[in-house]
Formats: structure tokens, sequence, C-alpha cells
């Protein structure tokens, strides 16, 4: 093909990757972009309810912080959202599209419920909580490297195969729940060793979640000197960014490939831990309650950096919670709060696009000119 | 970082502004009742309890606060101690799996009462304010399957089929007390008329998955089960039935608008009648009874308009006529008398009324020749396998 006439052939509108921008820059797209959703939410609320939409925002924000309580739940959901978020993110880095923590969360919590109802009443308490944390990290990691094998030596689509061990595993917690179910045959556990609290981590702070949050806080930093800092996160980036490249300067990619998936599935049976040990104290098939999921969007949006990612999961917690609340005051439906939310994290992925990319219009003087 | 956290503030800043901007409180009740429940109107069961919940309130004149999608996780202690927080003098939670949470929260908030549908807990736990409900339901399942019964008898008379070929088919969740009573009293209902009757019970193994239920009602269809009835709460039964033409008997509500040619008669729980009881008791200060059983004196079990276009006729007198018989006593749902357990009668049974993991029976439930199903608690206990009745996959 031969060179097309740029003055004549230009298109009206062209798409191209802009330099860095600076970060001033870029977070004024992101919050204008906020503020544009929070815009067009207002119109859409007006038109199908006719409610106020100052007061629908309102409510979204005491539903998400409006009582001490309130407070602590939600830092106890982000808490737990950012775990699998942490969890999944070394994997994503390598370009490993783990779409199985949901699985893995639920196998974590799966082996902690069982030693704690195996061995609640043999063990003594401190090493009963040595094994149901060993256990639950085990188990979660398991999960993740079955996949991570077949990825590493038969090059088998990671993608469909962690999602295929999400249902698996929901299918092999409903059997045991259903085996250990009070009453009998009600498919339900209920609260596990409520009387002897056998197996619990201990509660801190007023609402109990203090543990919970300062072990995440802990991981965050920890991953994140993880990614940026160790040999190991040098690797993993290295063979995401290209396998082969990885491979001529001497990195055993199979070994990375199944190093970081031991330690995604390691952190997401953390965060069964957390669930079942730390705040449930029973499990059901939806114990991890979509977070495998949710976490996905929490770690591409802060980039894959677990500092951001407490902004992310923030975010969508907080928006989640003032949701729900939105729905219970208004005696709006559920999907109504959603299709908020949804608007407005669409916004927010559609801000990246305009911080990476410019589009340029065919300026009106070459227009002229023709 | 810096500037993170500085526009991360005037975002919140912003935010308050606007909080400040819209709040007004003016609506002041005196009391507010909280509800929390599994689902929301999208299931069948939440609805029937969301409607209950609203009617009760406008009835008394109280606030409600309704909280659906609340998982049977720590979700639901914390939504109803939000519902504390708020004020509410009581909070009802609707799932069997809230249980455990609720009482977690009762045991934190004396001063408000709780109270929890298809609970087992509350005679043995025995705190002041926590308080089990259910209803007789098995009753309206009989007359349910009364209508099912004679629906048989019209095909029979017809020649549509034989006598032998009478049977049914039910779609349950799990091999729970509270199912298998529910179809074993459904099973009885129809057997009172039609006594060539048998039943074939496929278990999904989940309260509501509307792809496993109506593969298990198509697989019963091709069983060559004529009439089909479910304890499964998605519109999954139904619909097989609708489809392939075969007579159902549903649950929860009317699914006559999705099922017109198809839908015969369904039961359900009316929990208005709880909510204004449970309310006032306290309201006033009261305790409520720690396992209240609605029947069909106190309108708690409700049956929906018979739709003509399907059932037999004479479905209505019939119904009358056996309403009153449970009402006044003469007759008995689970009379020992009406059917077999291995060929033999039953005498005594030990059930398990006080829940634990081991499952110990420990109350004897059969006396003056019936057996009394949610007397010593509210939440059924019926658990026996009777004649008749083919269980396809026990499983679940």
């Amino acid at each position: 093909m031969s060179q097309p006439q740029k003055a004549k052939h230009e298109q009206l509108l062209h798409i191209s990757k802009r330099a860095a921008l600076p970060m001033w820059k870029s977070w004024l797209i992101r919050v204008l972009s906020v503020v544009a959703s929070l815009i067009l939410c207002a119109i859409i609320i007006v038109l199908f309810t006719g409610d106020n939409p100052i007061q629908i925002y309102a409510t979204m924000i005491k539903g998400a912080v409006g009582t001490t309580r309130r407070v602590w739940g939600l830092l106890q959901n982000v808490a737990m959202l950012l775990c699998v978020s942490l969890a999944v993110t070394p994997a994503f880095k390598m370009r490993f599209w783990n779409i199985g923590a949901e699985g893995q969360v639920l196998m974590g919590g799966l082996a902690t419920a069982s030693v704690m109802i195996l061995f609640g009443s043999k063990l003594p308490p401190a090493l009963l909580m040595i094994v149901v944390i060993l256990a639950s990290i085990v188990a979660g990691a398991i999960w993740a490297v079955i996949p991570a094998i077949f990825k590493a030596f038969w090059n088998t689509n990671e993608t469909l195969f962690t999602l295929m061990m999400n249902y698996i595993a929901m299918q092999i917690v409903s059997y045991f729940v259903y085996i250990w179910s009070v009453p009998k045959g009600s498919g339900k556990i209920g609260v596990i060793n409520a009387a002897t609290q056998a197996g619990w981590l201990p509660s801190l702070g007023k609402h109990g979640y203090l543990l919970n949050i300062l072990i995440v806080a802990v991981l965050t930093v920890a991953v994140y000197i993880y990614l940026k800092y160790s040999k190991h996160g040098y690797e993993l980036t290295v063979v995401g960014e290209s396998e082969n490249t990885a491979r001529y300067i001497g990195i055993n990619v199979k070994k990375v490939i199944i190093r970081t998936m031991l330690l995604s599935g390691a952190l997401c049976g953390v965060a069964g831990l957390l669930l079942v040990s730390g705040t449930d104290h029973t499990i059901t098939r939806d114990t991890a309650a979509g977070r495998g999921f949710t976490a996905i969007m929490v770690s591409w949006l802060a980039k894959f950096n677990p500092l951001f990612m407490v902004l992310t999961s923030l975010l969508i917690v907080f928006m989640q919670k003032g949701a729900t609340e939105i729905s219970t005051v208004f005696g709006l439906n559920d999907s109504f709060s959603d299709i908020i939310t949804g608007i407005i994290i669409f916004f927010i992925i559609g801000s990246e696009f305009f911080i990476n990319y410019t589009v340029n219009f065919r300026s009106s003087k070459e227009v002229a000119a023709q | 970082m810096k500037k993170l956290i500085a526009l991360a503030l005037a975002a919140l800043l912003l935010f308050s502004l606007a909080a400040c901007g819209g709040t007004s409180d003016g609506e002041e009740s005196d009391f507010k009742a909280g509800f929390i429940f599994l689902h929301d109107e999208n299931s069948t069961y939440d609805l029937n309890f969301i409607n209950a919940a609203k009617q009760a309130c406008d009835n008394l004149g109280i606030k409600a606060i309704l909280k659906t999608n609340i998982d049977e996780s720590n979700d639901c202690y914390e939504a109803a101690a939000d519902l504390a927080d708020q004020g509410c003098g009581f909070i009802f939670a609707d799932s069997f799996g809230h249980e455990d949470f609720l009482i977690k929260a009762a045991e934190q908030f004396p001063e408000v009462q709780f109270a929890h549908a298809t609970g087992t807990q509350a005679h043995t736990k025995n705190l002041p304010n926590f308080a089990n409900a259910f209803a007789s339901i098995y009753e309206g399942r009989y007359l349910a399957g009364v209508a099912a019964g004679l629906k048989l008898n019209e095909m029979i008379e017809s020649g549509k089929i034989t006598a032998e070929e009478a049977k049914m088919g039910y779609v349950g969740a799990f091999t729970y007390a509270e199912v298998i009573s529910g179809y074993t009293s459904f099973y009885l209902g129809a057997k009172s008329v039609c006594p060539s009757v048998t039943m074939e019970v496929q278990f999904t193994g989940s309260w509501y998955d509307e792809t496993a239920e109506k593969e298990a009602a198509t697989m019963l269809i091709n069983n060559k089960c004529v009439l089909l009835s479910q304890h499964a709460d998605s519109m999954g039964a139904p619909t097989a039935c609708e489809n392939a033409g075969v007579p159902d008997v549903s649950y929860n509500g009317s699914t006559a608008a999705a099922c017109p040619n198809t839908f015969i008669i369904s039961s359900r729980i009316d929990w208005t009648p709880y909510f204004e009881y449970a309310i006032k008791a306290a309201m006033n200060g009261e305790e409520i009874k720690k396992d209240w059983t609605g029947t069909i004196e106190t309108g708690s079990v409700a049956l929906t308009e018979i739709n003509d276009k399907a059932a037999a006729e004479g479905t209505a007198a019939e119904i009358e006529k056996v309403k009153a018989g449970l009402a006044d006593g003469s007759i008995h749902v689970f009379d020992t008398a009406a059917f077999t357990l291995k060929g033999k009668e039953v005498t005594s049974y030990l059930a398990d009324v006080d829940s634990d993991a081991d499952y110990t029976p420990d109350t004897e439930v059969v006396s003056d020749g019936y057996f009394h199903e949610s007397e010593y608690r509210s939440a059924p206990y019926f658990d026996l396998r009777i004649d008749g009745i083919t269980l396809l996959n026990e499983e679940y």
C-alpha cells in the first residue's frame, strides 16, 4: 500500500498513545470523571425515581460511614476485599489471569472450617490455631497451583482453568456444608464451636475486626515490597512482560509461574482464614461473596500497585455499602444501586483511557484547506 | 503521594458538603421495626415476607426498615446491629442461616426484641429477647394435596390414566425436616381422596436454583409423573410443568400468571398475623412467645385462588370441608392410621427437637394417634420416610 496522503485522507479523529501526564493532570482527569459520573447518575435518579439526587448521595455516604459501627464494617470489608486483591496481583503482574480467587478463598475457608470442626475439641488452643492457619494457606495454595502446573508444563489456558476450579470448589463446599449441617439435612453448618470459640482468631477492638484489618495492612506492605524490591518480584514482572526475554536472561519460567501462583493461592487461603475463623465462624458456598471477581477490578484499577489498591478497594466497598443503604432508605431495588455503582466505576475505568491516550481531531484549518 | 492524599481529602470534603446539604429527618415515628431478608423481591420466598412486613407495619402505623440481600454470614449480625443502632425495637430475619448471627445481636442488644422465621434454637438458647416462628404449613400443604388428589381422580375417571398410574412428582431442596414434612403432608392430602396415589421426590441440594429445579421437574415428568409440586423457591418447576402441560401445585404464592394452563393452587404462609402479634408485644414490652406456630385460625396458613382452568371440579368445596375438619381437630394431617412406615403403623417416634450436631433424638412426638408436628417447637421436625413415597436421590 502506498503512503496515504496525509492532508487529504486524515480521519476526523484518531487516537494515539500519549506521553505520561504529570501526576496532577492525571488525577484531575480522574476527579473530573467521578464528578461527571455523579452528574449523570443524578440525571438518571431524577428521571427514573424523582428522588433528590443530593439526598441519595448523602444517604450513600451515611450508609458507608454514618456511624462508628459502619466505619468498622467498612474497614473490615475493605480489608477482606483488599486481601483477595493482593492475592491476585502477583499473578496478574505475571500476566497469569487468575480468576479463580473465589474458589481459592473458598478452599482456604473450607480447610479452616474443617479443622475447626474436626479438631476443635481435640487439640490444645495454640496448636489448633497453628493447624488452622497452615491448613487454610496450604488449601488455597494447592487450589491455585493446580492450574499453574498445567500452564507451566502444558500451556493450558489458565483463565478457563482457574474459572472452572471456582465451580468445583463451590460444589465441594456445598457437599461438606451438607455433611456437617445442623440440624440434620438443613444445608447450614451454623456458627462453629460457638461455646468454646475453638479455632477462632482472637477478636480485637470494639467491633472485633481490628486483627483482620492489621493482618491485611501488614500483608499490603509485604506484597508491595515483594513486588517492587525482591528478586522474585522482578522475575515475575519480566515473565509477564515477555516469557522469551525471561528465558533469555536465565529465568526459570516454569518455576516462576508455579511459585507465583503458590503465593497467590496462599494469600487467598489467608483471606478464607480471615473470613471463616476471623469473621463469620461458619462457611457457606457464599462465604467469598464474589470478592474473588471484584478483586480483579480492584487490582486492575490500581494498576497492580498494592498501595493504590487500598484506595480502589475502599472506593468499591464504600459504594457497595452506600448503594445498599440507598435501597433500604429509598425503597429502591438493589439493582438500582448497582446501576449507580456501575456508572461510577465505568467512568473511573473510562478516565484511564483519557489518561493514557489522546484523541486528535482533524483541525479545522486542515479542513478549510481542503 | 501527597497530592493524592490532598485530592482524596478534597473529594471527601466535597462529599460531606453534599451530605450536609440534603439531610432532612422530618419523619419521627415512635416505634421502628427492622427486617432482614436473604434476597430481594425477585425471590418468591422473600417477597412473601416483604409483603407481610409492609402490610403489618402499615396496619400498626409504624415505620419499617427493610434490609434486602443480606447473606447468612456476619453480614446478618452487622445488619441487625445497624438496625438496633437506628432505634428499631423489633428486628426480624427471614432466612434459616441468619439464626446464629441474629442470636449474637440479641445477646448484645437486650433491650431489642429479635424474631426469626424457620429457626430452631429459641427454646434451647432461652434468651428473653429471641424468638422463633413458623406456621403449620403442613396443613396448607395437606389442603393443596387434596386439590392434587381430586385432579388425579379426574384424570382417572376420564380414562387419561389408570388408578395405578396416579404418580405425582415433587421437587425438594434438601432431605431436611421442613421439606420432608412438606412433601409428606402434600402426599397424605392427595392420598386422602385418591388412595392409589404414589409419589417420587427429587432433591436439588439448594433452596434456590432455577436450573436444577427445572431439570428435576423435567426428569420427574419423563418418569411419568402426572402432577407436580415443589418445595424450592424459584420458578423452575412451575415453568417446566407449563412447558410440558403437566398440572402443578405451587408454593409460596400463585404462579398463575406465568403458568395459566397448569397452575392448580398454591399454599403459603401469611406472615402478617405474626408480625402484628410480635411487634405489638415488643411495643408493649411483653415477651414474644419463644415458639410461635401460626395456624389456619390465626390466618397464617393461606391458600391462593384456585385456577379453574387446571383444577378439578368441586375442588373449592372439598377444600373448605377438609379445612373445617383440620380447624376443629377432627382431621389430623399426620394421623398414624393414614400412613405406614415399612408396612407398619407408627406408634412412637423420638424427634430431634433440640437441635445438636449429633442429631440426638430427644422428644416423643407421637401420641393420641397422631404425630404432633410443630407443637414442641415451631419449626417442623417430621422426618419419617413413609411408604408410597420414593426418594430418588438421598445425597442431599
